[in-house]
């Protein structure tokens, strides 16, 4: 307990540090209050207890904060938000020390709020009531929309408020179905409670049209966040317009509350409402993979590139939690610690050539393999790891997300039904060949081909911090740590997965029989007679 | 009589003690020492610091029943809040009135002269009018919570007046005079109505005479409209739909240490005041106990009166932020949010005894607060000797004030309900309550809401702390005296810092909304035939 509040609060110790301290020294002092955070983490998950069973620890409720409303301050981790959490504080100072050539001005400002928003994102991943969770993914919205508002590119005030308001308005569904649970377990039992685990409990016993809606309203709030089609259109730009370490976090970090909320809220509370919205919202994650890849395809724009890829990549980890089957599930939170390290060191790569170049687009730079050596094997290498390169992490996630959307049907005999099923496979598959290609197109004109680079010098004819032409020991030391884990997951993903699995059967618990239900009870809508066409044929 | 009175007049000692200070602050107003003037600030903090002091003291059990109120302990919660946003309401207001002359005074230029000076008068009445809105909640019949609700307005119309160097000030307290005026003869007629159909003054006969209504044939048409436009004339006090029309204007004209006040002071005391009337009516949570000793629950106020509430609270809270939206200066913004946030109050009304009443005090202390951080923070800047108006004027404020811009972006995180700040914690509770009341469509209106609100409580973010400067907001500069500064720090630091004892807070608020079950007099025959039912 002690340890996660240490790692929880002591950024936000460090960033009064940083307010009150010099100038010269804030970046130092961010660097070290990120460190502990991650250490604090680090010893916390060492001796976890947990790994090998789906409970959480600490398991007890926390000190009371309201308790007329029955909120807590109850944090504790299962293995999928550790995971998360851990990926967090570990990407949180390599941003930090990746930011020190990069910011220059108001720097004080600048560490004082990513240290807050590290902290607020542990929190969201580290909090089991559900108040608490919403305090943390909720307020990562001021630090960040400050980080685009403030150090971002030339639209960044629009990125930056656009970012905002669809995520509050978003999150505001969320808590009306957060609310809407907890007085449910009112009239229950008679009391406010907001711990998660007995919202769970008394939401999976409401009626199926209620969950419908609890469904809905989270999905509203996650997709958002996640985001899906269609309402990922604030990604591109805040992407584009935030500073790389603004981006790198965004894309690791605060999408992952998306996926993480659907994966702790909107599936274990609403089953029976779920699996009524589960093709649909799948259908929405295949037109996200397919859309967004054809974007990329025409993309000029290296950053908008990546970031419309995450888009794809996160339509194919939400299909895997839909897919409503452990291997699936597991896939999808795998994909999620991956997609977090190798598209935040992909942010990071485009960010140290953006630092050189003054411009993103692909158009004007190129064949930079001839400048920058080191710089080009490090992009080649989480390209590959992005594309899904089998030996590198991207694979491990991408293949067990296809293989459970795949097996996800209502006759199999895993004892998980799904409502999806192989054509849901083979259209979301079309994505993961057009990555390969359009992150090839982009390696081949920025790494490989004829060396262009841009004439115009008067971009960086005063550089704030000289840069050597190619990585300095510094951005190594960043991309290094990166590139192991990046490998290190694509051989051995077997510890991580052992350690998901209990966890993601706990969540699907209630899904077997409410697909069974759905199945008997919708034989006659469109979807349904879809996929029993295609099981009858199998029958013959 | 006089065995009656005693326990009454102890509990007045909070409200004695401003007016003794009131009479003190006028007449030192007059004084020829110029450090005496600069003290009277400080002397009407003092007075308010005193007046929460004195609240634990006098405030017993025992003095409370023998006060015979409808909640008795209503004033436990109510007063501090009103003294304690009363200080930095005054800090607020330091330096502001009289400066034009205090500075030529100063300066040599003219001689004091005690005929031009209304510093003395400015803060005798604000103390007058802080006092009203506390004798609010001592009220214990239609005369004296007339008196204490006029006791609230009347200062308030002439400190609109008299409190800056603006023209406009003239021009917004002659609208709020004449408009307050008319929600008084509202109310006025509402409460002889209500005298027609109870036939008594009294609070507690009254409420008998309802139950027995409702027990028999349901409360008549007389006393339902005598009810309904008491709350629309009290509308006027907490500018909700339909009575917030002169809230733009008068927010905006007033100077802006005023404005804070109108934003908060006459509001809680409308409100108080319509907790008063609805305890009256009964609602849920509340029970009668009638001559043979039997506990009569009431099932909720009456649907007639319920329904027009949930129109009000529907309208205010969609028209104010729809009105917020579309203005360019920050206090007519600041004013339409006022309105929508009465809205949301009026959800703590609606919701009633269950939790109603403790959700709608603990929000408006959280309102108070991060309000108050907002027009403090407008108040410490100035530009070219005028007040900040327009959002040009604070557009890149961080460059050259950045405190004041930071207070500014923490006071609309609070307000649009952003956690961790106090507004968020606020509004969940009030959601909660309209929860227990089985109120789901009014709390998806208050989440549509505020949504809506993001939008321009962002604008009011942004644009200090990220904006380029413009040509105006080059010249703002802050305000001689510190102390609004110093307000607004206070106000901001108040909604980081206050969630951590919220739980504290909403079981004071909580324990200050029980009501005294009221023991039936013998005279009440209708009523046990009911309870036989």
């Amino acid at each position: 307990m002690l340890l996660i509040w240490t790692s929880i609060l002591f950024p936000i110790v460090a960033a009064f540090a940083v307010a009150i301290g010099p100038t010269k020294s804030a970046k130092w002092i961010a660097f070290a209050g990120t460190l502990v955070s991650l250490g604090a983490l680090t010893i916390f998950a060492w001796n976890f207890p947990a790994w090998h069973n789906a409970e959480h620890f600490p398991n007890t409720t926390g000190p009371s904060w309201i308790p007329h409303a029955g909120i807590t301050f109850s944090v504790g981790f299962d293995t999928v938000s550790l995971l998360l959490a851990l990926l967090s504080a570990f990407l949180m100072p390599l941003c930090i020390v990746g930011s020190f050539s990069a910011i220059t001005e108001r720097t004080k400002e600048y560490y004082g709020w990513f240290l807050v928003l590290g902290s607020s994102i542990i929190l969201a991943f580290a909090a089991r009531d559900a108040i608490l969770f919403y305090i943390g993914y909720e307020f990562t919205l001021v630090p960040m929309t400050l980080i685009i508002a403030i150090y971002g590119g030339t639209e960044r005030r629009v990125a930056a408020i656009k970012m905002f308001l669809y995520t509050f308005l978003g999150s505001m569904f969320m808590l009306a179905a957060l609310l809407y649970i907890g007085w449910e377990h009112r009239l229950a039992v008679g009391a406010w409670d907001f711990d998660i685990d007995t919202l769970t409990k008394t939401a999976i016993r409401l009626p199926s049209s209620t969950q419908y809606w609890v469904f809905a309203a989270f999905m509203v709030g996650f997709a958002v966040k996640v985001p899906l089609f269609p309402l990922h259109t604030w990604l591109p730009l805040a992407h584009d317009q935030a500073p790389t370490a603004g981006s790198v976090i965004l894309a690791s970090a605060m999408l992952k509350l998306g996926t993480y909320g659907n994966y702790r809220f909107a599936l274990p509370m609403a089953p029976a409402g779920g699996v009524d919205l589960m093709s649909f919202v799948a259908v929405l994650a295949i037109i996200a993979i397919i859309y967004a890849s054809l974007i990329c395809w025409v993309q000029t724009d290296a950053k908008k590139l990546i970031a419309y890829s995450s888009v794809a990549h996160l339509g194919l980890c939400m299909l895997g939690l839909f897919a409503l089957n452990p291997v699936g599930a597991e896939g999808a939170v795998f994909y999620m610690v991956n997609h977090g390290l190798s598209t935040g060191a992909l942010f990071l790569c485009i960010g140290m050539f953006y630092e050189r170049y003054h411009t993103k687009d692909t158009d004007v730079v190129g064949g930079l393999a001839k400048r920058m050596p080191i710089w080009a094997s490090f992009m080649v290498l989480f390209t590959l790891a992005s594309i899904g390169l089998p030996g590198l992490n991207g694979f491990i996630g991408e293949f067990l997300c296809l293989g459970g959307t795949f097996i996800s049907e209502h006759d199999v005999q895993t004892g998980y039904p799904g409502v999806l099923g192989p054509w849901y496979a083979v259209v979301a598959g079309l994505g993961l060949i057009f990555a390969a290609m359009y992150l090839l197109i982009l390696l081949g004109k920025i790494v490989w081909g004829p060396l262009r680079e841009p004439h115009d010098d008067a971009a960086h004819a005063t550089p704030a911090v000289r840069l050597p032409q190619d990585l300095c020991f510094r951005e190594i030391a960043i991309l290094t740590p990166l590139a192991v884990a990046c490998i290190w997951l694509g051989f051995q993903p077997k510890p991580m997965l052992d350690a998901i699995a209990p966890c993601a059967e706990k969540m699907l618990a209630n899904y077997p029989k409410e697909v069974e239900r759905y199945m008997s009870q919708s034989a006659g809508t469109p979807l349904a007679s879809l996929s029993g066409k295609t099981n009858e044929s199998r029958d013959e | 009589m006089t065995e009656a009175l005693s326990p009454r007049l102890i509990l007045l000692a909070p409200e004695m003690i401003l007016f003794v200070a009131a009479v003190v602050v006028a007449i030192l107003g007059l004084s020829k020492n110029h450090g005496i003037r600069a003290s009277l600030p400080f002397l009407t903090c003092a007075a308010l610091i005193a007046s929460i002091a004195a609240i634990p003291l006098t405030w017993t059990n025992e003095n409370a029943q023998a006060a015979n109120l409808l909640l008795p302990m209503l004033g436990r919660f109510v007063k501090p809040l009103l003294a304690g946003v009363g200080v930095l309401l005054v800090l607020l207001s330091v330096g502001s009135v009289d400066r034009k002359m205090e500075e030529s005074v100063a300066r040599g230029r003219m001689a004091f002269d005690p005929q031009r000076v209304v510093r003395g008068e400015f803060y005798a009445f604000f103390l007058l009018s802080i006092m009203g809105a506390m004798l609010v909640c001592n009220a214990q019949d239609l005369i004296w919570l007339f008196l204490a609700i006029e006791l609230v307005s009347l200062p308030t119309y002439i400190m609109v007046a008299i409190g800056g160097s603006g023209n406009r000030n003239q021009e917004a307290a002659v609208k709020y005079f004449f408009l307050g005026a008319m929600s008084t003869a509202v109310f006025l007629y509402g409460f002889a109505l209500l005298y027609g159909s109870t036939g008594s003054l009294q609070f507690i006969e009254i409420r008998n005479a309802l139950a027995a209504q409702s027990a028999g044939s349901g409360i008549d048409t007389l006393a339902t409209i005598g009810i309904v436009l008491i709350l629309l004339g009290l509308c006027f006090k907490i500018t909700a739909v339909p009575m917030q029309f002169y809230a733009p204007d008068v927010y905006e004209g007033a100077p802006t240490h005023v404005t804070a006040f109108l934003a908060f002071v006459p509001k809680t005391a409308g409100f108080t005041a319509m907790v008063l009337i609805l305890t009256c009516v009964g609602w849920s949570g509340h029970t009668l106990i009638d001559t043979d000793g039997i506990r009569i629950p009431y099932t909720g106020l009456p649907t007639s009166i319920a329904a027009i509430l949930w129109m009000i609270a529907i309208l205010t809270m969609t028209l104010g932020n729809i009105g917020a939206l579309l203005q360019t200066s920050v206090k007519r913004m600041l004013a339409y949010s006022s309105i929508a946030h009465s809205g949301y109050l009026i959800l703590g009304l609606i919701a009633g005894a269950t939790a109603g009443i403790e959700a709608l005090f603990f929000y408006l202390l959280a309102y108070g607060v991060m309000t108050t951080a907002s027009f403090a923070a407008l108040a410490a800047l100035e530009r070219r000797g005028e007040e900040i108006n327009s959002f040009s004027d604070l557009a890149g404020l961080r460059m050259r004030h950045p405190v004041m811009a930071w207070m500014l972006a923490i006071s609309a995180a609070s307000l649009v309900g952003m956690p961790p700040f106090i507004g968020f914690f606020g509004k969940i509770y009030l959601f909660i309550a309209a929860f227990e009341a089985d109120q789901f469509g009014l709390v998806l209106a208050a989440v549509l809401n505020s949504a809506i609100s993001g939008l321009y409580y962002l604008k009011l973010a942004i644009v200090p702390l990220v904006a380029p400067p413009s040509a105006r907001s080059e010249e703002v500069t802050s305000v001689p005296s510190r102390w609004p500064f110093i307000a607004a720090v206070v106000c901001g630091v108040g909604t980081i810092v206050l969630p951590a004892i919220a739980g504290t807070l909403i079981g004071a608020a909580k324990s200050s909304a029980q009501a005294s079950p009221i023991v039936l007099t013998a005279s009440q025959e209708a009523l046990p035939t009911a309870s036989t039912h």
